[in-house]
């Protein structure tokens, strides 16, 4: 960039006017160029298909349109189909519960962790990476493991559960329709942790240990250094991990489909494994396309969210 | 990238002098004195294009037909399969080679992962390169042959005389006979022979013996039996023989004799004779606590022999799944893949395809596949023949006798019903929700 704009701008050399402006015109031109790239790769791999997607919800796309490109345009119909079928509203409350429960849990919980590990002690480096692991493990291995260790008859959690002389019972966790939701979200919490503690640890890093040494001068210790330091300096990070974390976990779907593909009896089925089921189980892809298209448009609301909060706080 | 797929867009990458592998440098170089700069630019973009056109020319050009015109003799075929997994490449790549040494062609084969072929086939349509011989699992042919992607194979004097009817209505769409299918399978019930014995149990032939069995079977952390009650296909798959055998039908699900067969499956849940994670479980599944001990009997396919055969001292044995009053008849489900010949616009490729086809239905080889992959001969001449010589088969050949298709009433409306039945069977034995009234509700939905 530098070399290209050095020899005809910078400088203020107001006496030969014309050739500056194809001077000028060759910088345009040489900027659009490098921009280009860019642009056609934003374009080619994140408009077409999100632009193909919105259309696609409009017609009637199933196996044959592969064949022969036909594609008619149906309209409304394919969201009258999925906003009138029974499992949307359960799909819909479902998204809601997963999200909110995972990022509550996902969130408090690096939280304190991030806090924990601030604190130097033997060990902690060891521990800190330990933490990473379900970050490191392929999300089709941990949800198999996850299986087992949820299974009913032979699983781990419950073998533990009647060691102890609390319980007798042994809970369906991924069999009953009340508690596969629960055991859904208390997985994607231990795959949320490392994320939301290691950008938060971040975060943590960049309060001046100053600040808390005058804080505890001032008599603000413990939790009052927490809420009046802490919290105040890693907002802009916590609100960087929280819309993130939404638009993430909205879209969640390798790990239910390997603990219950949407069920027992649809329990577990959310937007984003409607979509899957509808578009490449049912080959639906129009249907498949508007439950999608639905989804964007709630993660399209919270990043609208975010962006009004930030420039509000910005503002004020 | 390979080197013809790059070679029709050779123009556009001559352009630029140096070769698009050397883009690094290329960046330097725009960061010259302006006399050469626009020159350069122009070899950035020529650079950086040839990416992307090389790359899409991947999906398109290298998988294109090598011979195009039709008035060229056919030298070679290219088939697609979904026998990924030993033994069954090894057994059908062999079968298919032989095949074409027969025609004078060589076989290309490729074998993709089974969940992955309908992605391969769907995106081979769009793009003008499907193969010249297409294996299909059979509940999936109408939906493809209605898409118009297959040949009807009648253009090429292929006839399905003699076949078992359930499996030529699977291959059969609007009336045309569009893929030969030489082996099928089934599910049957497997027992464990030494547990039986042991409590005492005869083998149960209806629901009424299945449910006294399974209940005496049950002990300690062993179930009496084990099926799929999964919320795929595949749960669907396994409820077929109960729900086909009280005389229940996918068109219409709400019924008494199909919440008849579902009230079944609900007791054997409810009495604790079938453990609760049946919901959960994939045939596979099944197949891991049947080996293991901790199930006594289990509803399964042929295919899991070679796992059970490796279990030392394990003693089982086949019988047709349990009708609901005696004297009735076992309805179970068709499987099994069926071998068709996609549209590709070249006449005499086709031809030599469905020779191909034709060649893996001969009499020979059904009974070869049949005992190597432990399947069933379609061509009910053979079975008495293929019976005597394997007897462990005897089992699932009595129960392919009766047996129906999946898509035989439905056609591509069948996954729709499939998911239907499944989501009632699932609310049914999860939330408590009385079967008829389950099965009403999701055929409604």
């Amino acid at each position: 960039m530098n070399a290209l704009e050095t020899p005809v701008g910078g400088r203020t050399v107001p006496a030969p006017r014309p050739p500056l402006r194809t001077g000028r015109r060759v910088q345009h031109l040489g900027r659009a160029l490098f921009v280009a790239p860019a642009a056609l790769y934003m374009l080619a791999f994140y408009g077409y298909p999100l632009v193909k997607n919105l259309v696609m919800g409009f017609q009637e796309y199933t196996t044959r349109t592969f064949f022969t490109g036909e594609a008619p345009w149906v309209g409304l119909a394919n969201y009258e189909q999925v906003l009138g079928s029974p499992i949307f509203g359960k799909s819909l409350v479902n998204t809601f519960l997963f999200t909110a429960g995972s990022i509550l849990g996902q969130f408090s919980l690096g939280l304190a962790l991030a806090v924990f590990f601030r604190r130097t002690f033997p060990g902690a480096g060891v521990l800190r990476s330990l933490l990473l692991l379900p970050w490191l493990i392929p999300l089709i291995v941990s949800g198999a493991v996850w299986k087992w260790i949820l299974d009913q008859d032979n699983g781990a959690l419950n073998r533990m559960l009647r060691a102890t002389p609390l319980t007798d019972a042994r809970p369906g966790w991924l069999t009953s329709t009340t508690l596969a939701l629960a055991a859904v979200v208390m997985v994607n919490i231990w795959i949320g942790i490392p994320f939301n503690a290691t950008i938060l640890f971040g975060g943590l890093q960049d309060i001046p240990d100053e600040l808390y040494e005058a804080a505890a001068l001032d008599g603000a210790t413990g939790w009052r250094a927490f809420r009046y330091v802490t919290w105040p300096l890693l907002r802009p990070v916590v609100n960087v991990v929280l819309v993130l974390g939404v638009v993430y976990t909205l879209k969640v779907l390798d790990i239910i489909l390997g603990l219950t593909k949407g069920g027992p009896a649809n329990a577990t089925q959310t937007l984003a494994t409607q979509a899957y089921q509808l578009s490449f189980v049912e080959f639906d892809f129009g249907q498949g396309a508007a439950t999608g298209n639905l989804l964007i448009l709630v993660s399209l609301l919270f990043a609208v969210l975010y962006l009004r909060l930030s420039r509000q706080r910005a503002e004020g | 990238m390979t080197a013809p797929a790059a070679a029709p867009h050779r123009r556009s990458v001559r352009l630029a002098p140096p070769p698009p592998s050397s883009d690094g440098t290329h960046e330097r170089n725009t960061q010259m004195p302006t006399p050469r700069k626009r020159v350069r630019v122009r070899q950035v973009l020529a650079g950086a294009c040839a990416v992307p056109l090389a790359l899409s020319a991947c999906g398109g050009g290298s998988d294109a037909p090598s011979g195009g015109s039709s008035g060229a003799a056919v030298t070679s075929l290219r088939v697609l399969d979904y026998y990924a997994n030993e033994p069954d490449n090894t057994v059908v790549q062999q079968t298919v080679a032989a095949c074409g040494t027969e025609i004078g062609v060589t076989i290309e084969r490729e074998a993709v992962p089974g969940d992955k072929l309908i992605a391969k086939v769907l995106q081979q349509s769009s793009s003008k390169t499907l193969p010249d011989v297409l294996m299909l699992d059979n509940p999936d042919l109408q939906q493809i042959a209605a898409s118009g992607a297959l040949a009807p194979l009648d253009d090429f004097g292929l006839k399905a005389d003699g076949y078992q009817q359930g499996v030529v209505d699977a291959s059969t769409y609007e009336g045309k006979l569009y893929g030969l299918q030489p082996v099928t399978n089934t599910i049957a019930l497997i027992y464990n022979k030494d547990i039986l014995a042991e409590a005492g149990v005869s083998v149960p032939t209806t629901w009424e013996e299945l449910e006294a069995a399974s209940k005496k079977l049950t002990q300690g952390d062993r179930y009496g039996v084990a099926f799929s009650a999964i919320n795929t296909f595949e749960g669907t798959w396994q409820f077929l023989p109960f729900m086909w055998s009280n005389g229940g039908e996918e068109k219409d699900i709400a019924t008494q004799q199909t919440a008849d067969a579902l009230q079944l499956w609900v007791d054997l849940v409810k009495d604790g004779s079938a453990s609760k994670s049946v919901v959960t479980w994939s045939q596979a599944d099944v197949n891991d606590q049947f080996k293991a001990g901790k199930a006594a009997m289990m509803v399964n396919g042929p295919w899991q022999f070679p796992v059970l055969d490796s279990v030392a001292g394990l003693n089982y044995d086949v019988v047709p799944i349990p009708v609901p009053k005696a004297g009735m008849t076992s309805v179970a489900p068709l499987g099994g893949e069926t071998w068709t010949v996609p549209q590709t616009g070249d006449t005499a490729r086709q031809a030599a395809a469905a020779k191909v086809v034709a060649c893996l239905n001969s009499d020979a080889n059904q009974l070869a596949l049949a005992k190597a992959r432990q399947t069933v001969p379609t061509k009910t001449a053979l079975l008495a023949e293929f019976v005597a010589q394997n007897p462990k088969m005897k089992g699932f050949t009595d129960a392919v006798q009766t047996a129906r298709s999946r898509t035989g009433q439905l056609g591509p409306d069948w996954p729709k019903a499939a998911t239907k039945i499944y989501t009632a069977m699932q609310a049914a034995m999860t939330s408590g929700e009385a079967p008829l009234s389950a099965l009403q509700q999701a055929q409604a939905g």
